[in-house]
């Protein structure tokens, strides 16, 4: 039994593998987008917009309001039938993680800039900053300790929600494992895989959270 | 001769609220000016107006002859000719001293480093600070932050500084440091507007004195004839509150075995 079991998850590896790269892309790609989406809003949600600060608030409603598995099933099924525009499930699932976590880092962005005291933005435009300069030279950098926990925390959700991307057809991990069930019925085995390969990838960026979260409290 | 800066008829609204009402004051270059008033009456929104970051609502603001309060003026130009300094330093604390000192000069003005770095270093030695040339904001105590957030300023070579409330954060035994340096830019004969509650300060420096009240200014006085014989009520009664705590009579002391009986 415990030989067979091993043979067995030797002979699914490369199907598991697969799987995994794919969840790993859909996660990467989906974490790339919603940090520099989430970053943008950040910026603009502190411009003092009041159009603008009603526009990103409609988005984020949008996107807490609808589950993501909707999201997913608007683009994926929606665009061909409204716009006769049809996206790969790939890219559909890449599209919806990283316009939701855009949403989620955006706000904490827009948090952690309003949290800098405002003589900062003051003593940058008098020494003539101009808008992009200010905020990369001073307010971005002085706000990075504040949001890097919150936004590895949010990675690691991206990483969990890419999942449903197996509901519009990718063959992602979770759903690479279900096909080798299908057919050796190892249900126990492939799942215990699964949750391994979950945690492996989930825990340290999870771990590394809490470290930088300590170390910079007092910050 | 022109004055460098001008305000006319000036006015400036929070919402309904006017904090300044039709504001003239003209500025001379090289000379000094200190704004005393009583709390609220539009002091620090005056300077703010200045250099931008605070707008106007009406009347006219001229820097060395060019009209500010239009939709034209390049606000970016005008800060790096206006320095302003400000009661809470305001230093960047992720960078160090001298990041902190190239940061305009070589990001806004795009100077040379090595040039703007000499600069640089010899107004951290003129302010006695050339050794912390490579410290962290959060290292320095709050004299040194200002004499710091001072020399920031100045890096960018204006024509005018504004100080507003430069010493109010802080401790007793540093605030002689950062008006030492105040003096010698007025000494030198840089043009300076000081908002300041330190009166023996503002009495030494100032070319003038221009005393406001709820947005207007009630009076505009050589200095000593300001201290000594104010022109309007409200300027006596403001100078009588703070020649109160310097003229305070020592209280009795009681009998120390009164508590005993
Ligand atoms: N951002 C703002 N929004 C609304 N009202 C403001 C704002 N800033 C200042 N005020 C009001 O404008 C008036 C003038 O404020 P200002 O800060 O210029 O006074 P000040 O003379 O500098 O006072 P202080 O000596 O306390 O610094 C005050 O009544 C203040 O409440
Ligand atoms: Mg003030």
């Amino acid at each position: 039994m415990a030989s067979s079991g091993i043979e067995l998850l030797l002979v699914s590896l490369p199907q598991l593998a697969m799987g995994a790269g794919q969840t790993l892309a859909i996660s990467a790609l989906g974490i790339l987008f919603a940090t520099l989406g989430g970053v943008l809003y950040g910026v603009l949600a502190t411009l003092g917009s009041r159009w603008l600060n009603i526009l990103l608030q409609v988005y984020l409603e949008l996107f807490r309001a609808i589950p993501v598995l909707v999201w997913l099933y608007l683009v994926f099924f929606g665009l061909p039938i409204f716009f006769g525009l049809s996206i790969p499930s790939f890219w559909c699932a890449v599209l919806v993680l990283g316009l939701w976590g855009a949403s989620e880092v955006g706000e904490v962005v827009r948090g952690a800039l309003q949290s800098l005291p405002r003589g900062q933005r003051e003593a940058g435009l008098s020494i003539g900053l101009g808008g992009w300069q200010l905020y990369a030279y001073v307010l971005l950098p002085q706000a990075l300790k504040r949001m890097t926990p919150p936004t590895i925390n949010i990675y690691t959700r991206i990483i969990k929600t890419s999942s449903l991307a197996v509901l519009i057809g990718v063959v992602e991990v979770i759903k690479a494992g279900q096909q080798i069930i299908e057919r050796t019925y190892e249900s126990v085995l492939i799942y215990g895989a699964l949750f391994l390969f979950f945690f492996l990838v989930c825990y340290p960026l999870s771990a590394a959270s809490r470290v930088l979260e300590r170390r910079w409290a007092h910050a | 001769m022109n004055p460098l800066i001008e305000f006319q008829g000036f006015n400036k609204f929070f919402g309904q609220h006017q904090v300044l009402k039709d504001v003239d004051l003209a500025v001379q270059a090289g000379e000094v000016v200190v704004i005393l008033g009583p709390s609220g009456c539009g002091k620090s929104t005056l300077l703010r107006c200045l250099n931008g970051l605070e707008e106007a609502q009406g009347g006219s603001l001229r820097l060395d002859g060019q009209e500010l309060l239009g939709p034209d003026t390049d606000w970016r130009q005008v800060r790096q000719r206006v320095g302003m300094v400000f009661q809470s330093y305001h230093l960047f604390g992720h960078m160090s001293v001298i990041d902190n000192l190239l940061l305009g000069p070589l990001k806004v003005q795009k100077r040379e480093r090595h040039e703007a770095q000499a600069q640089a270093e010899a107004l951290l030695a003129r302010v006695g600070l050339l050794d912390k040339r490579d410290a962290f904001p959060r290292q320095l105590s709050g004299g040194q932050q200002q004499r710091i957030a001072i020399v920031r300023s100045l890096c960018m070579n204006p024509q005018v500084m504004l100080f507003d409330e430069v010493t109010a954060a802080l401790d007793p035994e540093m605030v002689k440091e950062v008006l030492q340096v105040i003096q010698g830019l007025a000494r030198e004969g840089m043009t300076l507007l000081i908002v300041t509650h330190e009166m023996a300060f503002a009495r030494a420096v100032a070319d003038r004195i221009v005393f406001m009240e709820a947005g207007r200014i009630l009076e505009q006085n050589h200095p000593e004839r300001f201290f000594t014989q104010p022109q309007t009520a409200r300027a006596q009664q403001f100078l009588e509150k703070f020649s109160f705590v310097e003229s305070l009579p020592k209280t009795l002391s009681k009998p120390l075995h009164k508590e005993l009986s």
